[in-house]
């Protein structure tokens, strides 16, 4: 009777109730929408930045990360080698790269790059190459003169598969090394920065092109889930304790993607809040509008002996139900716009070549997480709650007399 | 022995710079089970001394006690107690709650003192029979007429076995044969139940049918017939 009283008491003032529900529910809407918009953008920069050769984790020779130079490289894979076995987590996954700057050129055009030797097997697991082949093949584990350029490179150099391309850095003796490499495959890249700026060759070819031996540029690791980095990259440095090493995570490696994730998470906090102060204000004034309409009927009932505390509770209840339908209905097309958007995603391709700088992709898929939505949901009933309590007080605090004289 | 005793009360209202004396020293003494009229002018101070009997409004001197219970002894929320157990009020207008049907309003005061459900529905509508409500126990209060309403608001008022029934001009709003037939019900409810009626009216058919007429005159009592109705009807 208690609930059915509430219940009807806000069907009383359709209109008002209206408005709060509309309140409610945009700003539980653009809560949910926001965030997972928000989390998708960051959640792809990861994804992208992690994926464009970071890994997780990043093992270098102390100081190649201020100057790759082929000097920097690690003399003795096999004695990291030996510590990730003990260190890394079973399902850990890693690969080793050399990685130089060198200039590609053909018959008309040249262009500066970095060329990295890979593993293909293992790399592929690790980073986006094993994927992004849109032409010809990847490489294989004996390609020698096997060459995997970018898209756009291709156009640039006019040139396609099956033809040339010299590569040209220098050598562990500083001399002018020079390769000619057959161009068997074409990748394509969330950035076209990405396409440009890198070409892949097997890591025996590139070592033997720079006169190396077993050396190495850099080892990168890729965890189940990128919140273990921290945890994972500490018992590295415990265990690899020769100072000859750096061992970075990838919000070390990617830090422009790690300033704009706090950012983003700033904002999306400023956002519930501007959300809510607006959201508080309607409930409250349109809450203290319904109350003084029924100051009458409080009067009656504290002159029949209902208790302050009880009409508090009735307003709270009333506000109770007005929050939770709001919430749902909120909900429900947070929900449901992100779905309907997640699948396709929003293409922002006519924004991308200012956004690629942070790594931003053309097309965001919203991406909803649970601890958001709980954090928005919570947000609005609580508060909502709390700053109802203060019309309720109002009408409670009324004698009897004064709110049934009340006109 | 009596239900309500009220000794030398006195109540004065500021309104703006002038000090209004709406009760100048009141002293009544009501008997169980009795039907008293309070009659006077606009103005006169009924209002003033059913508020103060009901503990709605606390007097600046004087004291009354209710049903063994000395007022000026307790706090808002101790009052707010005695108001759902012993008193009863029916008021001029505005006596119900608008969302709620005839048999809800009834049942309503018998939730706040947590009586449970089954027993409150029996209760509300053995009550509302009474009044002469029964089948029209669904009605929300703007589907029933000014002395249904009324009669609701009677039936709420006796539903908890108050020690006392106050009643503020209960049939003002009434043309006067509606009025009767409301006075009558409470007539029927005071001899059945054995509850003592208090109620306030300028209306003299209303007089007519109090067992007792106190006569109020600018917040004092000009006449008292006392309780010799009592045993004639
Ligand atoms: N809250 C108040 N503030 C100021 N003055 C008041 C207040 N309540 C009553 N009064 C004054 O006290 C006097 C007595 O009022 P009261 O309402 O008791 O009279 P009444 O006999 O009930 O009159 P009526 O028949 O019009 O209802 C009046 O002069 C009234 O103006
Ligand atoms: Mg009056």
């Amino acid at each position: 009777m208690y609930f059915k009283l509430a219940w009807r008491n806000i069907w009383r003032a359709p209109r008002r109730t209206a408005v709060i529900l509309i309140a409610v529910i945009i700003g539980v809407w653009s809560m949910a929408f926001l965030g997972a918009l928000m989390r998708g953008i960051s959640d792809q920069m990861v994804r992208n930045g992690i994926a464009t050769l970071t890994g997780h984790i990043q093992i270098h020779h102390k100081g190649y990360r201020s100057d790759p130079v082929i000097e920097n490289n690690m003399a003795k894979p096999s004695v990291i080698e030996k510590v990730m076995r003990d260190v890394l987590p079973a399902d850990a996954l890693w690969t080793s790269r050399v990685r130089v700057n060198a200039v590609a050129s053909n018959a008309r055009h040249s262009s500066g790059l970095t060329l990295v030797g890979i593993h293909p097997l293992s790399e592929a697991r690790i980073s986006f190459i094993g994927e992004a082949i849109s032409q010809g093949r990847y490489l294989k584990p004996n390609d020698v003169l096997g060459i995997v350029i970018g898209k756009v490179l291709a156009e640039d150099f006019e040139t396609e598969l099956g033809k040339k391309l010299v590569l040209m850095s220098q050598d562990k003796d500083q001399e002018i090394a020079s390769r000619a490499f057959r161009i068997v495959g074409i990748f394509t890249a969330e950035m076209e920065a990405t396409e440009k700026r890198f070409a892949f060759v097997t890591i025996s070819a590139a070592q033997e092109m720079l006169g190396l031996n077993k050396e190495i540029s850099e080892i990168s690791i890729k965890l189940s889930s990128y919140k273990e980095a921290n945890t994972v990259a500490y018992g590295l440095r415990s265990a690899l304790w020769s100072s000859d090493y750096e061992i970075h995570t990838w919000q070390e490696l990617l830090p422009l993607v790690t300033a704009v994730l706090g950012m983003y998470d700033g904002f999306i906090f400023l956002w519930f809040l501007v959300v809510f102060i607006a959201m508080g204000f309607g409930i409250v004034n349109t809450t203290l509008m319904a109350v003084f309409e029924r100051m009458r009927e409080f009067g009656l009932l504290k002159a029949l002996g209902m208790k302050p505390w009880w009409i508090v509770r009735q307003v709270l209840t009333e506000s109770f139900f007005l929050l939770v339908i709001g919430i749902i209905i909120g909900n429900g097309i947070g929900l449901w716009t992100v779905s309907a958007l997640s699948s396709n995603g929003i293409d922002l391709s006519s924004l991308a070549k200012g956004m690629e700088f942070v790594g931003m992709s053309h097309i965001i898929y919203p991406a909803f997480y649970a601890k958001d939505m709980i954090t928005a949901n919570l947000v609005v009933f609580v508060l909502g709650l709390l700053v109802s309590l203060y019309p309720a007080i109002k009408a409670a605090r009324f004698t009897p007399l004064q709110a049934m004289t009340h006109t | 022995m009596y239900i309500v005793e009220c000794k030398n009360i006195t109540k004065t209202y500021q309104q703006g710079n002038v000090a209004v004396q709406a009760v100048r020293g009141i002293s009544l003494l009501i008997t169980k089970g009795s039907f008293v009229a309070l009659a006077g002018p606009s103005g006169s101070g009924k209002t003033t001394i059913l508020n103060i009997i009901g503990g709605l409004d606390s007097p600046d001197a004087g004291e009354v006690i209710l049903d063994g219970n000395y007022l000026s002894k307790m706090n808002q929320s101790e009052l707010a107690n005695l108001r759902l157990h012993k008193v009863g009020f029916v008021f001029q207008a505005y006596n119900l709650i608008p969302v709620l049907s005839a048999l809800e309003n009834v049942e309503y005061v018998m939730l706040l003192q947590g009586v449970d459900t089954i027993e409150r529905q029996d209760r509300a509508k053995a009550i509302l029979d009474d009044v002469g409500l029964e089948g029209k126990y669904s009605r929300r209060p703007a589907e029933l007429s000014g002395g249904q309403q009324q009669r609701v608001a009677v039936a709420r008022a006796l539903v908890s076995n108050p020690s006392i029934v106050l009643a503020d001009e209960p049939t003002a709003n009434l043309d006067s044969g509606t009025g009767l037939a409301l006075l009558k019900i409470m007539k029927e409810m005071n001899e059945k139940r054995n509850v003592t009626f208090l109620f306030s009216t300028h209306d003299h058919m209303v007089m007519d049918h109090a067992r007792r007429l106190i006569q109020i005159r600018d917040g004092q009592v000009a006449d008292d017939q006392g309780e010799e109705n009592t045993d004639a009807s």
